[in-house]
């Protein structure tokens, strides 16, 4: 494990980051034990995000792209502290929220909060929206101005439900709606930073199109930071700032959004580009399509260096024996590649002049 | 107001769609249950050639899967109440005897489902699985079957399929499954394959693999394909016709090209506006539909969309109470919608066009 460079990187990024940093992750690592046999011995693990460091600065929203299997829900839940790190730092405001118990986390609960995927699953079909959505008041003991029903049906009608809702199950909402609901959950508290992972992919494209523009009007009237976890490369350019993609739980690319879709340099990110399909009858035969062959390999036994050099088109032998750093090969855009795409002319980096086979 | 030929499903110039290979005159397909009869798809009629891709676009609840798996005969007898005709080579499904679709299913169409692992079962090897299904409609040996299966699992690019023949659908990958299914919708060779979803459980990698395939595998065997998604920039991949649904009816039918360079309805329209797009600079907002798709227990009246339309007032009430007609605009290009052709044009190159 090569922990040089990623923090040379890390210490990169913080120094260029500019503005108000309200997380700083640094060399993050889950490992998830493979135990096995009558003593439960462990005998392998999971190495489901494997040394990420970025930082998300205040008001802007962080975007962690990649397929599925790639670590970015695993992060996702690190940050919020639904899981210890098994490696790595998490700075939040400054504070190493890493190792701390639950006790001490529950306060920190107020300013970091998670919107889920599932709008079926994520609320209790046995609680109304009023109890769902007044949750965290009762948890954390957080005294409301007016009465906690005043408070929770402004917040309904915040995120663009009715105060009359109030007394209804969640089986009585659409998809759309629950989404909502989880939503205003989340914003109760008026936290500081929203984990949001893949906030809008089970709904249809209309109400998709909905809950996008909330988040963001929510972003701008309440000044909140995200961080979303999401695959739909479409739906990330509309909401990020900044995009993140990740390829087996390691980070391979990370730019501001014009950059990272205009120029991608990761070959990974390139062809996932490629691969989205555009809703254009035009473009069908114009395109060429880089075609990725195979499937992610599997975590637990993860390709050598560059873990995208089995399926990499432009990998060669130094791809598969000496890990790339995550280099900033232009302002603000790092990428851990030797063999990068689209290179503009700049000053060849000092990370890279040490690897011996420079091109 | 007169019901529309088509909505009688009588004379088939007026369905959109050229050929006769699969022919579905006004389906209605409605579920009574506790609450009220569910519409699920009420009176949809349409065309399909020998080498066409027909794309299905809708939200969900549209009707889409519905109309799929009457196609197929897949609905339970005594949940449905299924009306109309689905003439596959002029032969009616609707209201023909299990045993009869039972024969036709898997030799004659076949269907590939969102979700590989709930649609294979878990406790036999895919091998197993494809060998059954050629050998119900075909009668060769085990051995010449499973060499056929091997021979299948190897065209939709399935590595070492000699031994991956024997493995568990567990063992596979989500694109692999996807793969292995394919291989069996097609062991019998299918005129008509039906894919819903058949992308939407994978990764965007996979995603563009698995439409590869389905493009290479058509023009290899010259079948009609429906591909049913949600999802503009699949069918914009695929389709050389839309049909795009809305609350168990069709609101528009044209040539891909026209779909998303002359789309005509305002639903279609809300769908193009909502999405964000990659290949367009971006938008600062995005335009959703605004509302909620219908109950289709308790669908509007007149155009099942009005609730929702932007320009429902442009037509002076008719929106409410009359039920558009499904009519033929320009050659092949169908519309339900009360707009005249000049409003339409107005709002399309005034308000929509300069927005997508």
């Amino acid at each position: 494990m090569t922990s040089a460079p990623t923090n040379a990187a890390s210490s990169q990024s913080n120094a260029s980051g500019g503005g108000e940093d309200i997380l700083v992750v640094t060399d993050l690592q889950k490992h998830f034990p493979i135990r096995r046999g009558l003593l439960q011995r462990k005998v392998g693990a999971v190495q489901a995000v494997d040394g990420m460091s970025f930082t998300v600065r205040k008001g802007e929203t962080l975007s962690l792209v990649g397929e599925s299997g790639c670590g970015k829900t695993t992060t996702g839940r690190m940050l919020t502290r639904l899981l210890e790190p098994t490696g790595g730092t998490i700075l939040f405001e400054g504070r190493d929220i890493t190792h701390i118990s639950m006790g001490k986390m529950r306060p920190l609960r107020r300013d970091v909060q998670m919107i889920f995927q599932d709008p079926y699953g994520s609320l209790n079909p046995r609680h109304t929206v009023g109890t769902i959505v007044g949750a965290p008041f009762r948890l954390q003991n957080v005294k409301t101005e007016h009465s906690t029903k005043k408070t929770v049906q402004e917040l309904l009608e915040l995120v663009g439900l009715s105060p009359e809702h109030y007394n209804r199950y969640p089986h009585e909402f659409s998809g759309g709606q629950r989404q909502r609901i989880g939503i205003a959950r989340a914003l109760a508290l008026k936290p500081k930073l929203i984990v949001a992972d893949e906030p809008v992919s089970a709904l249809d494209v209309s109400i998709q199109a909905q809950v996008i523009n909330l988040l963001e009007d929510l972003q701008d009237e309440l000044g909140l930071t995200y961080v979303t976890i999401a695959h739909d490369l479409s739906v990330v350019r509309h909401m990020s700032d900044r995009v993140a993609v990740m390829y087996l739980g390691k980070m391979v690319e990370i730019a501001d959004r014009t950059p990272l879709y205009e120029r991608p340099m990761h070959p990974y990110t390139v062809a996932l580009m490629s691969a989205v399909p555009i809703p254009d009858t035009g473009r069908r035969t114009k395109r060429d399509r880089i075609r990725l062959e195979g499937d992610v390999p599997s975590p637990i036994n993860p390709p050598s260096a560059c873990r995208f050099h089995t399926r990499c088109w432009k990998a060669k032998e130094i791809c598969s024996t000496i890990e790339p750093p995550l280099a900033e090969l232009a302002p603000g855009h790092r990428v851990a590649c030797h063999f990068p795409e689209n290179l503009i002319d700049l000053p060849v980096p000092a990370v890279r002049a040490d690897s011996p086979a420079a091109p | 107001m007169t019901t529309s030929p088509t909505l009688e499903g009588g004379d088939p110039a007026v369905r959109p769609g050229i050929g006769g290979f699969l022919q579905v005159k006004d389906l209605r397909v409605h579920f009574p249950t506790d609450d009220g009869v569910v519409k699920s798809v009420d009176g949809l009629s349409f065309n399909l050639e020998l080498g066409e891709t027909l794309g299905i676009v809708g939200e969900s609840g549209s009707g889409k899967s519905v109309t799929s798996l009457s196609i197929m005969g897949l609905h339970p007898p005594g949940t449905a109440k299924i009306s109309g005709q689905v003439l596959l080579k002029g032969d009616n499904l609707i209201g023909a005897s299990r045993e009869h679709i039972r024969k036709l299913r898997g030799k004659n169409m076949a269907m590939i489902f969102q979700d590989p692992l709930s649609a294979m079962h878990p406790y036999y090897t895919v091998g197993h699985q494809i060998i059954e299904a050629y050998r119900v409609h075909n009668n060769v040996s085990k051995q010449v079957a499973r060499k056929h299966a091997i021979d299948m699992l190897g065209r939709v690019g399935i590595p070492q399929p000699g031994s991956r023949v024997d493995e568990y659908p567990h063992q596979f990958s989500g694109g692999m499954r996807q793969r292995a299914m394919i291989a069996m919708a097609l062991s019998c060779d299918p005129e008509l394959l039906i894919a819903d979803e058949p992308t939407t459980a994978l990764d965007v990698t996979v995603q563009a693999q698995i439409l590869d395939l389905i493009r290479d595998l058509q023009q290899e065997f010259n079948s009609a394909v429906i591909i049913i998604t949600h999802d503009l920039g699949v069918v914009a991949e695929l389709a050389d016709n839309i049909l795009v649904m809305y609350a168990g009816r069709a609101a528009e039918y044209a040539t891909a090209h026209e779909i998303f360079t002359a789309p005509q309805h305002p639903y279609t329209w809300g769908l193009l506006g909502s999405m964000p797009r990659l290949d367009r600079e971006r938008a600062e907002r995005l335009r959703p539909i605004p509302g909620t798709p219908p109950s289709l227990i308790n669908v509007p009246t007149g155009c099942p969309f009005h609730p929702r339309c932007v320009y429902a007032e442009l037509n002076g009430g008719a929106c409410e109470t009359d039920r558009p007609e499904f009519l033929e605009i320009s050659p092949r290009h169908f519309l339900a919608c009360h707009l005249s052709s000049q409003d339409r044009q107005r709002v399309w190159e005034n308000d929509i066009k300069p927005m997508l």
